[in-house]
């Protein structure tokens, strides 16, 4: 029998995303600098990153995160986030059988920083992994948010001949980092 | 029929790019859409959503009510109207009020419908469709030619030549680059427009939500970086409950696209925070354009079930061929004309709803369980009591109404045909006719009509009796078809009369609108079919069957003839179709094939009303499996062969190329024989064989095995 995580994984990594999973929050901030290094993010225009607080950044220390990733920022406006190669930002569900994404989206950093820059990277708590639509429906509230999202693989196109292109008006990249224990600090 | 409308039927027939492409994609479709609802009950799930936006259909008023209190009371502005004109009024002036020079929108058919773009724009304000296929066809001026994919019909040269002329010279037809380069220049677009326009799939009253999903991210745009958004909803997207969202978000990405979800799905509920801290203007507009008035129509109200996910192109053979375009209108395909014939005009449906063949594909892949065959043919009925018929019309229908007529007729045009005919068949018609002819040959007359040759055959006298409906086509052209029936029959102890007073199953007359003509073609069989005491009606025409079992009641009931009703469900119930009775016969052990007989291969084609509404497929191929052949099926078994009763004579040029896929079809099995249940494919197929030269026979289940039984 698979597991849920295992069917999220095949479903969203059917549709260009790419899975990562971490013990701890410790071992999935050391994959995001890096990541974000590799990326060539930097302090200039277009190569900027932005993270749009949530709760994994609580007990980061987010000024030696800067230090380490120059041009990383926290202070998600619209004009840095149009400016950035990479946003990250936390999302509230998974649905497993779709390999979907799922937010309340409702502050406007949120949404910005997944779709603007041209990767998202996206943080998720391994056990807020829900099996199918159902479940999800019975979480989340529309009467308490007025915007939420279902995010599933990256922004694509099939307009020109059918062709599937990655990566029109949203990002063209989509990472997500599960975290299986969000406690554990840097 | 226009000669604008022939052209542009024409036109897409013969551009190969179009239907190459069309083509393509609906091959491919057919098998992504299946897997894509592998471990999902479709049945279930388009039950579901039939129930409730069937639901809401009758409930638009009160939802819409609901939809506004809620909406309202979380800040949102709610404009409701009948109007469109006042639709375009009313976001002009928030445009003006506003000082919004330019205008981001998001895919919404509404406001294509209220022709909202052109308007705005002569008010001198820039409006930019996001969706890349909607850009694409703007900067072309031209309209979308399907409605998931609006630039379907255009290549990646046509595409990069549009981009250089109107946007920016030098552009190369390479599809990842055009999809960069319409990132970047629409990016700038996003982030200075001072409006967004959004429409939605779904508007929930319970909770005054939007749901509104797409692939590209554009949506998501359009409803964060503007100031203001307002969004276009026909009322016929309003849905009751939250939970109502879950069977359509399940049907809709996977009956459109073949996904399991789209990249995006938003669920806007109430004013969200602009990127400057202040709270955003949300305007929903709840558009109605007849909607109502459609919800209060007993025979069109389902028409509001529609999901918009376009599969009823999909899968229409027709559509395949001639795309969007001929359609002339916003909404497309099937259930594009039904939209068209009331958002737009009745009239506007006259041309296109001939364009439908009446196959049923689509009504087995619509998730909202419409039936859109049937209520094509009721705009049929309609625009025909609105003309009127044609003098011809009345004149063809009073000859194949009077039997006696009709035979003598044929008769003698089989006389006068005789050194047109060959071999059983005709090849060249002069004249007019010549189209007919073109592209199949056409059986010629028999020289005995099969209730002449009946009464020759000789049968021993059985209690258990069943009479034989034989139609027009086993009657005059294919008697041989009539007297296998008898044989098998007799063989399985039954016997067969044929009442004499029977008459054209009605079908043609209703297929063109006529039903006044049917309902009277209906009672005449009635009363012949019924006149003796019969345990079966048999028919070896499913077209006829269909009439019998279901369109006589159907007719009755359209015209209010309730006094005919019982007598019509007394004859439904005995009416069985060939291949259903012979199954029994011989699951009953009354009818038994000679032992261990090795036929070879044979390859079978699904005539439409067999399979889709009698549901009938099996049997067939059990009894020519029984019988000792081999069944090599072929792709698309269950796609129409272009036959379509009259439909190959109205339009030939559509007709052909569905026969000569249906041609390809079957030689590509290497069957050296086709089977099938109805003798109007017989007449198509056989004739498509003859001129196309394949050795390949043609022949009805009966014929095939009326030779093989013990």
């Amino acid at each position: 029998m698979t597991s849920i995580f295992d069917n999220f994984k095949l479903r969203a990594e059917a549709v260009s995303a790419e899975v990562h999973r971490f013990p701890h929050k410790t071992a999935a901030l050391t994959f995001i600098v890096q990541y974000l290094q590799e990326a060539g993010v930097a302090d200039s225009p277009q190569s900027y990153a932005v993270w749009a607080d949530c709760p994994f950044l609580r007990g980061v220390n987010q000024e030696r995160l800067t230090k380490q990733v120059p041009g990383l920022s926290f202070a998600v406006t619209r004009e840095r986030a149009a400016a950035s190669k990479v946003g990250i930002s936390q999302l509230d569900w998974a649905m497993a059988n779709t390999g979907s994404l799922i937010q309340d989206a409702a502050p406007v950093d949120r949404r910005l920083v997944s779709t603007l820059p041209s990767i998202h990277i996206a943080i998720v708590e391994t056990n807020r992994l829900l099996p199918d639509m159902p479940a999800v429906f019975s979480k989340i509230r529309p009467e308490q948010t007025n915007y939420i999202s279902f995010i599933t693989g990256p922004s694509r196109t099939a307009d020109i001949e059918r062709v599937l292109t990655i990566g029109v008006h949203g990002p063209e990249k989509l990472i997500i980092v599960f975290v299986d224990d969000m406690a554990g600090v840097n | 029929m226009r000669k604008e409308f022939r052209e542009s039927i024409n036109t897409a027939l013969h551009n190969p790019n179009l239907t190459g492409a069309l083509g393509r994609f609906s091959e491919a479709y057919r098998i992504s859409r299946e897997k894509a609802y592998e471990g999902i009950d479709f049945e279930a799930v388009r039950t579901q959503i039939a129930e409730r936006k069937g639901y809401a259909a009758s409930h638009l008023d009160e939802l819409a009510e609901r939809f506004t209190q809620q909406a309202e009371a979380r800040g949102a502005k709610v404009f409701r109207t009948d109007d469109p004109a006042k639709v375009r009024e009313y976001i002009l002036e928030l445009a003006q009020r506003n000082d919004v020079k330019s205008i981001v929108k998001s895919k919404s058919m509404a406001s294509e419908e209220i022709h909202l773009n052109p308007y705005l724009e002569k008010a001198g304000i820039e409006v930019r469709e996001t969706d890349l296929g909607e850009w694409i066809v703007q900067l072309a001026k031209q309209t979308p030619s399907h409605m998931v994919m609006p630039a379907i019909h255009m290549t990646k040269e046509e595409v990069a030549e549009v981009f250089s002329q109107e946007v920016e010279a030098g552009q190369m037809p390479d599809i990842p680059k055009l999809v960069k380069f319409a990132r970047g220049k629409l990016r700038t677009k996003f982030l200075s427009a001072g409006m967004g326009i959004t429409g939605a799939n779904i508007a929930v009253a319970e909770t005054g939500s939007l749901v509104i999903i797409t692939n590209e991210g554009n949506a998501r745009l359009v409803t964060t970086l503007p100031r203001i958004h307002v969004a276009i909803v026909g009322i016929e997207k309003l849905m009751s409950d939250f939970a109502d969202v879950v069977p359509v978000l399940t049907a809709l990405p996977r009956s459109a696209t073949a996904q399991l979800l789209t990249s995006y799905v938003s669920i806007i509920s109430g004013p969200v925070p602009n990127t400057d801290g202040s709270p955003k203007q949300l305007h929903i507009i709840l558009m109605d354009n007849r909607r109502t008035e459609m919800s209060q129509d007993p025979k069109f109200k389902q028409a509001l079930q529609c999901i918009r996910c376009a599969s009823c192109l999909n899968v229409c053979p027709v559509f395949r061929l001639v795309g969007g375009h001929v359609f002339g209108k916003i909404y497309t395909g099937g259930i594009g004309t039904i939209l068209t014939a009331w958002f737009d005009a009745l009239k506007s449906s006259d041309e296109i709803q001939s364009l439908c063949i009446q196959c049923g594909n689509c009504t087995q892949m619509c998730p909202g369980k419409i039936d859109i065959p049937g209520l094509i043919l009721e705009l049929r009925r309609r625009l025909a009591v609105e003309k009127g018929q044609t003098v011809a019309q009345k004149a063809i229908f009073s000859v194949v109404n009077n039997r006696k007529l009709f035979h003598s007729m044929l008769r003698t045009a089989s006389l006068v045909q005789k050194p047109l005919a060959k071999d059983g068949f005709i090849r060249h018609l002069p004249f007019f006719l010549s189209d007919m002819t073109e592209f199949r040959s056409l059986p010629a007359i028999a020289d005995v009509p099969f209730r002449d040759k009946f009464k020759q055959i000789e049968q021993p006298k059985q209690k258990e009796k069943a009479a034989f409906y034989s139609g027009c086509l086993i009657d005059f052209a294919y008697p041989e078809m009539g007297e296998a029936v008898v044989k098998i029959l007799n063989r399985a102890g039954i016997e067969v009369i044929f009442p004499e007073g029977q008459t054209c199953c009605g079908a043609p007359a209703r297929f063109s609108g006529a039903y006044e003509v049917a309902a009277q073609n209906a009672s005449d069989n009635i009363k012949a079919l019924l006149k003796q005491d019969v345990e079966y009606v048999i028919s070896a025409c499913p077209t006829c069957t269909v009439a019998l079992k279901h369109d006589f009641i159907a007719n009755f009931e359209s015209l209010g003839q309730t006094e005919s009703l019982p007598r019509a469900r007394e004859l439904a119930e005995k009416v069985v179709d060939f291949s259903t009775l012979v199954k029994k016969l011989v699951d009953e052990g009354r009818l038994t094939f000679k032992e261990g007989q090795q036929l070879g291969k044979v390859t079978y084609h699904d005539s439409c009303h067999l399979k889709r509404t009698l549901n009938v497929s099996q049997q067939p191929r059990e009894l020519l499996t029984k019988a000792g052949y081999e069944i090599s099926e072929m792709y698309e078994a269950d796609m129409c062969c272009g036959m379509g009763g009259s439909y190959s004579m109205k339009l030939p040029e559509i007709s052909a190329p569905i026969l000569e896929r249906k041609l390809k079809n079957i030689k590509e099995t290497g069957a050296p024989l086709v089977v099938m249940d109805c003798p109007g494919c017989v007449m198509q197929i056989r004739g498509g064989i003859d001129k196309d030269g394949a050795e390949i026979k043609v022949e009805h289940t009966a014929q095939r095995l009326a030779d093989e039984l013990e």
